[in-house]
C-alpha cells in the first residue's frame, strides 16, 4: 500500500469511526448505571436523521450563523486528517504539527462562539462567554503539556515526536506522566465532558457547548454534532500517538497496517472506556470551579515541565 | 571529662526531678541547688580547659575549645543566678494566681531542660546534634513562654513557634547542604558533619553549595538570633511569658543560636576564601540595629521594649562577628558577656517592676524610686549599663568595636553610631519618667531579691573597668580561634 | 534491579513528592489535605527504602520504617483526630485564591531550581537530581504556612517543611547519619505532640482555630495606634 493511501484510509477511518467512538462512550455510561442504553449505532442514525431534516434559521441569521458550521466540521476534520492514526511517517507529516493543530481547533471554536452569539439570543451569547473563558485557560495547558513532550523529541511536530518515543529505550519519565495527567484533564474539558460539560443535558444554567448549538437544526446541526464527534476521536488519537505509540506502522505494509489498526482501535477503547467511567464516577463541577479545574492542569503539565528540567536533563 | 558529664547531666537530671516534685518551695530550692552545681561543675570544666587548649569528649561526639567553654560558662552562670531570682518570683505568681501548681511543675522542668538543650548544643560537635539541640531548646521555651495561658501569652507561644520552627527549618536545610559536600570528602556518617573534621577540611569543601548553604544557615539561625527582618517573634516571647523566661532567652538562647551561625560561618570561610559570609552577617547585623533601635520607640510594654533592645545588641554582635579581625571578635566575645548579664539582670528587675506595679505597660509604671528604691535604681544602672555609658562593660566592647570598624569598614562607623544614639534615646525617654515620675498609687508590695541583679552589674562593671587577665588570654584564644581562616590552626 | 532504573525510581518520587506538595496547596478540604500529607509521609518511606536498597544502606532502612510509622500515620492520625475533636471547620480558607496561590507557587518551584543548579553540576550521587525538587518542596511548605489561616494548616505546611528536608537528605545525600535522623525525628514529634496540646489551648482561649484572632490579642503590637 502506499503511504497516501495509508494517509486517506485513516482520515476516512477518523471521520466515520467518530460517531462510533460517541457511541461507544454512550453504552459504556449505560452498563455502567445499569441501563440498557442505545447501541453503537446509535449517533450514526441520529446524523441521518438530522440530515435528512429541513434547516430551520432565525430570521435575522447572518452569514456567519449560515458557514460556521462549514467551516467548524472542515477545520476539525483537517486536523483530524493530519494526526497519524496508523503511520507514523505519512506524506502530510510536514504538516502534522501539533501548534498547527491546536491553531485549527481554535479555529473552529472561533466560529462556533460566533455562530452562538450571531442570533443573538441569550443562551448563545452566555455558552460563547463561557466557552472562551475556558479555552483561554485550556489552551495553554494543552500547549504546556505538549511542550514538555516536545522538549525530548526536539520538536513540536507528530510524526518526530512519534518516532523519538518508539525509538528511545523504556525508561520512566516523570514529566511525561504529569504531561499526560494534564493532556486527559484537558481533553475532557475540550470534548466538554462531565465534570467540565455536560453533552447530555439542555439544562440552561450548565451549558456551554450546547448552549452554543442551541439554534442550529437540521443538517447544520449534524455537521456541528459530528465535528464533535471528531474531535473526541481526535483527541484519543492525539493522546494514543503521544503518550503511546506501540504498534504504530513505519510503513505502509499491509500486515503493518492491519496490527497497527488492531492496537489503535484498542487502545481508543481503553481511552474511551476510561472516559465513561470517569464520566459515571463524577459530578459535574460548578461553573466556577472550572477554571481552577483547567489551572490545575496547567499546573500539572508545568510540573511536568521543571520536573524534565530537574530530573531528566543530563541524567 | 567527668566534669563534661556533670555538667551536661545535672541539669537533664535537675529537670527530670523537677518534672516529678509538686512541692513549690523545695522545687525552688532544687532548681537553684540544680543552677549553682551546674555552673560549678562548669567553671571546673573551664579551668580544665583553659590549661589544654582544646578537647574532644565521648569519643569525639562533644569538642570543647575556648570558644564554647566560655559560653558553657556565661550559661551556666546566667542559668544560676535566673534560678535564684526565680524562687520568689515565681512564688507571687503562684499567689497572685496566674500559675498554678502543676504549670509551676512544668517551668521548673522545662527550665532545666532548656539549660540542657543549651549546653548540649554549645559543646556538642557534630552540626546536625547542634541543631537539634537548639530545636530542644526552643521546644522547651515554647512552653515556658506560654505559661500563663493568657490568650496573648499563647497567640505569642505560637508565633514563636511557627515562626522559629520555619526558620530552623531552613538551617537544617543548610545542615543538610553541608552534609550534601562534605559526604563528599569525609564520606558518609557522622564524620561528615563533625565539626572539627569539617573545619579541618574546610577548604575542600564545595564553595558554592556552601554558600548557598549559608544564606539558608544565616536565615534560618538569623531567625532564632532575632535579626531584622526575621525577628518577630522575639518582642512578643519576650513580652508574653515569664520574666525568668525573657531574661533566658534573651540572655542565652540567642547566644546559641548566635554561636551555631558563628560555627557555621568558620566553616563557610573556610571553604570559599572569601569575606561573602561575613558581609551578609554585617548586612542583617546593621538592618538589626537600625529597625530596632527605631521600634524601640514605639513601644509601651516594658519587656517588649527591653526585647528590641536585645535585638539592637544581637545585631551588635552579628556586625562584629561579620567583620571578622580578631579585635571584632574579641569585642564581640565581650559584648556577648555584658550583654548577657546586663540584660538578664534588666529583665529581672522589669519583672520585679512589673510585679510592683501590676502592670506591664509603662505608662502606668511611675516613680519606682521613691517605692521601690531597688527596683528604680536597678532600672537606672541596668539601663545605662545596656546603653553603653561607661563605665560598664558594654561601653567596653562597644568602644572596641567601633575600633575594630573603624579599621576594616570606617563607613559603617556612622550607622553604628547613629543606630546607638536612637536606640538610646529610645531607652531614656520612656526608663526616666517610670523610675522618678510622679509615684503611682496602685504599687503593691512586693519581695523583691535585687541580689542577682546587683551581682550581675557589678560583673559588668567589672569588666567594663579591667577585664581580668585569665578573662582576657580566653577571649583572645576563642577570637583567635574564630579567625583563623586557615584550617590548619582547626581544633583538631 | 539496575542503578539506573534506581535512578529512575528516586527521579519519579521526586517528582511525585513535587506533586504532593502542590496539592496541598490547592486542597480545599481539611481532610483531603490530611490525605494528602499522609501520602506524602508513605512517599517518603518508599524513597527512603528505595535509597536504602541502591545504597545497601542497613541504617537508611531504620529511617524508612520509622518515616512510616511517624509521618506516614502517626502524624496524620493525630491532626486527624484533632480535626474531629475540635469540630475544626471543614474548609481550609486561604489568604489567596487557589490560582494565585499556584502561580506563586510554580515561580517558587522554577526559583528554587535555579539556586540549586549549581549544585547538581558537582554532585556524583545517583540521587543528585532530587535536590532542586526537595528544595522546592521546602519553599513550598513555607508557602503554605504562610497563605493559610488556620493553625492546622500552618502546622501541616510545617510537617511537609519537614518532610521536604527529610527528603532532601535522604534524596540528595542518601541520608544523614542515623543519631542526627534520629534526633530530628524525636524533635518533630515533640513538635507534633505540643502543637496538638496548643491547639486545645487556642481553641479554648480564642474559640476558633484562626491565626487572626490570635494575632488580634497580641496588643502591644508595633504598629499601634
Amino acid at each position: 500500500m502506499s503511504s497516501a493511501f495509508v494517509q486517506m484510509l485513516q482520515a476516512v477511518l477518523l471521520l466515520l469511526l467518530a460517531p462510533l467512538a460517541t457511541g461507544f462512550v454512550a453504552t459504556c455510561k449505560a452498563r455502567l448505571q445499569n441501563r440498557r442504553g442505545a447501541d453503537v449505532m446509535q449517533p450514526w442514525r441520529n446524523l441521518r436523521k438530522l440530515f435528512g431534516k429541513e434547516v430551520v434559521m432565525a430570521a435575522h441569521a447572518s452569514w456567519i450563523f449560515r458557514t460556521a458550521p462549514y467551516v467548524v466540521f472542515t477545520a476539525t476534520v483537517m486536523a483530524a486528517s493530519v494526526v497519524p492514526a496508523l503511520l507514523v511517517d505519512t506524506p502530510l507529516s510536514l504538516t502534522a504539527d501539533v501548534i498547527a493543530l491546536v491553531a485549527l481547533l481554535a479555529l473552529a471554536r472561533f466560529f462556533l462562539a460566533l455562530a452562538g452569539m450571531d442570533i443573538g439570543t441569550a443562551f448563545g451569547g452566555m455558552g460563547a462567554s463561557r466557552e472562551m473563558t475556558f479555552a483561554a485557560l485550556a489552551e495553554p495547558a494543552m500547549l504546556m503539556s505538549i511542550f514538555v513532550l516536545s522538549l525530548g523529541a526536539h520538536s513540536t511536530n507528530l510524526t518526530t515526536m512519534i518516532n523519538h518515543t518508539l525509538n528511545s529505550p523504556f525508561a520512566l519519565h516523570p514529566s511525561l506522566a504529569f504531561a499526560m495527567v494534564a493532556m486527559l484533564m484537558i481533553a475532557v474539558a475540550e470534548n466538554g465532558r462531565i465534570p467540565i460539560d455536560n453533552p447530555g443535558t439542555h439544562l440552561e444554567l450548565t451549558m456551554i457547548h450546547e448552549a452554543m448549538i442551541l439554534e442550529y437544526s437540521g443538517r447544520h446541526l449534524a455537521l456541528m454534532e459530528w465535528a464533535a464527534m471528531v474531535k473526541l476521536m481526535l483527541f484519543a488519537t492525539l493522546i494514543a500517538d503521544l503518550f503511546m505509540p506501540w504498534g504504530m506502522t513505519t510503513d505502509a505494509s499491509l500486515v503493518g497496517v492491519a496490527v497497527a489498526f488492531a492496537l489503535w482501535i484498542a487502545k481508543l477503547a481503553g481511552l474511551l472506556l476510561a472516559l465513561a467511567v470517569i464520566e459515571t464516577s463524577l459530578a459535574k463541577l460548578r461553573l466556577f470551579e472550572v477554571p481552577e479545574y483547567l489551572s490545575g492542569a496547567f499546573v500539572i503539565a508545568f510540573l511536568g515541565l521543571l520536573s524534565y528540567y530537574m530530573l531528566e536533563v543530563g541524567a | 571529662m567527668n566534669m563534661f558529664l556533670a555538667t551536661l547531666l545535672s541539669p537533664l537530671i535537675g529537670g527530670i526531678l523537677l518534672g516529678l516534685i509538686d512541692h513549690p518551695r523545695l522545687a525552688a530550692r532544687i532548681n537553684v541547688a540544680t543552677g549553682v552545681s551546674t555552673f560549678v561543675f562548669s567553671l571546673l570544666l573551664a579551668v580544665q580547659v583553659l590549661d589544654v587548649k582544646s578537647v574532644d569528649a565521648m569519643g569525639g561526639w562533644f569538642h570543647l575549645d575556648a570558644y564554647n567553654v566560655f559560653l558553657v560558662a556565661l550559661t551556666t552562670f546566667v542559668g544560676m543566678t535566673t534560678t535564684i531570682f526565680s524562687g520568689p518570683y515565681m512564688r507571687h505568681e503562684l499567689e497572685g494566681g496566674r500559675v498554678d501548681r502543676l504549670r509551676l511543675r512544668l517551668y521548673h522542668s522545662m527550665f532545666q531542660l532548656f539549660q540542657f538543650g543549651m549546653l548540649l548544643g554549645f559543646t556538642s560537635n557534630n552540626i546536625g546534634v547542634l541543631w537539634v539541640s537548639l530545636e530542644l531548646a526552643t521546644l522547651a521555651t515554647v512552653l515556658l513562654v506560654s505559661l500563663y495561658r493568657t490568650p496573648a501569652s499563647i497567640a505569642a507561644a505560637w508565633k514563636y513557634f511557627i515562626l522559629c520552627g520555619m526558620g530552623i527549618a531552613l538551617a537544617l536545610f543548610g545542615t543538610v547542604l553541608v552534609y550534601f559536600t562534605s559526604s563528599t570528602v569525609l564520606g558518609h556518617g557522622n564524620e561528615a558533619l563533625t565539626w572539627t573534621l569539617l573545619y579541618a577540611h574546610a577548604a575542600e569543601l564545595d564553595p558554592a553549595v556552601m554558600s548557598i548553604a549559608f544564606c539558608f544557615l544565616m536565615v534560618g539561625y538569623g531567625t532564632k538570633v532575632g535579626l531584622a527582618p526575621m525577628h518577630a517573634w522575639l518582642p512578643d516571647a519576650h513580652g508574653e511569658g515569664p520574666t525568668p523566661v525573657s531574661a533566658v532567652l534573651s540572655g542565652l538562647l540567642l547566644n546559641l543560636a548566635l554561636y551555631a551561625l558563628v560555627r557555621c560561618k568558620m566553616l563557610v570561610d573556610g571553604a570559599t576564601g572569601t569575606d561573602m559570609a561575613g558581609h551578609i552577617m554585617m548586612g542583617f547585623g546593621l538592618l538589626s540595629l537600625a529597625v530596632a533601635a527605631l521600634s524601640l520607640h514605639k513601644q509601651r510594654d516594658i519587656k517588649r521594649m527591653f526585647s528590641f533592645s536585645s535585638i539592637e545588641h544581637m545585631g551588635l554582635m552579628t556586625f562584629a562577628f561579620g567583620i571578622g579581625t580578631t579585635l571584632s571578635s574579641f569585642a564581640a566575645l565581650l559584648h556577648m558577656t555584658v550583654h548577657s548579664l546586663v540584660k538578664s539582670g534588666i529583665f529581672f528587675t522589669v519583672g520585679h517592676a512589673a510585679q510592683a506595679m501590676g502592670t506591664q505597660k509603662m505608662s502606668e509604671i511611675r516613680g519606682l524610686i521613691r517605692h521601690h528604691p531597688g527596683i528604680g535604681w536597678g532600672l537606672l544602672i541596668g539601663t545605662a549599663a545596656i546603653a553603653g555609658f561607661p563605665p560598664f562593660g558594654v561601653f567596653t566592647s562597644e568602644f572596641l568595636l567601633f575600633t575594630a570598624a573603624l579599621e576594616s569598614y570606617p563607613w559603617t562607623t556612622l550607622p553604628l553610631l547613629l543606630g546607638l544614639l536612637v536606640a538610646m534615646a529610645g531607652l531614656f525617654r520612656f526608663v526616666q519618667p517610670m523610675v522618678y515620675g510622679e509615684p503611682a498609687e496602685h504599687a503593691v508590695p512586693v519581695h523583691v531579691n535585687m541580689l542577682p541583679v546587683y551581682v550581675h552589674f557589678a560583673l559588668a562593671l567589672a569588666l567594663g573597668l579591667a577585664i581580668p587577665d585569665f578573662l582576657a588570654d580566653w577571649y583572645e584564644q576563642a577570637a583567635a580561634l574564630i579567625v583563623s581562616v586557615t584550617p590548619a590552626g582547626g581544633g583538631a | 534491579m539496575s542503578a539506573a532504573l534506581i535512578q529512575q525510581l528516586v527521579d519519579g518520587l521526586a517528582a511525585l513528592m513535587l506533586l504532593t506538595s502542590f496539592a496541598l496547596l490547592a486542597q480545599h478540604r481539611m481532610l483531603s489535605v490530611l490525605n494528602w500529607f499522609a501520602a506524602q509521609g508513605v512517599l517518603l518511606a518508599v524513597t527512603a527504602a528505595v535509597v536504602a536498597y541502591g545504597t545497601d544502606n542497613n541504617e537508611l532502612y531504620i529511617s524508612a520504617v520509622m518515616t512510616f510509622l511517624l509521618k506516614g500515620l502517626l502524624l496524620p492520625w493525630l491532626l486527624w483526630r484533632v480535626i474531629r475533636e475540635l469540630h475544626v471547620h471543614r474548609e481550609v480558607e486561604p489568604l489567596m485564591n487557589t490560582t494565585l496561590t499556584m502561580l506563586v507557587a510554580l515561580g517558587v518551584t522554577l526559583f528554587a531550581f535555579h539556586i540549586i543548579q549549581p549544585i547538581e553540576k558537582i554532585s556524583q550521587l545517583m540521587t543528585r537530581d532530587s535536590m532542586a525538587i526537595a528544595t522546592a518542596c521546602v519553599l513550598l511548605g513555607m508557602l503554605m504556612m504562610i497563605t493559610r489561616r488556620k493553625a492546622i494548616t500552618q502546622v501541616v505546611g510545617f510537617l511537609a517543611v519537614e518532610n521536604s528536608l527529610f527528603f532532601a537528605a535522604i534524596g540528595s545525600t542518601n541520608g544523614m547519619p542515623l543519631v542526627v535522623e534520629i534526633g530530628i525525628a524525636f524533635d518533630v514529634l515533640i513538635a507534633a505532640l505540643i502543637f496538638g496540646l496548643f491547639f486545645f489551648q487556642i481553641r479554648d482561649t480564642f474559640d476558633s482555630l484562626e491565626v487572626d484572632a490570635m494575632n488580634a490579642h497580641l496588643i502591644h503590637g508595633d504598629d499601634e495606634e
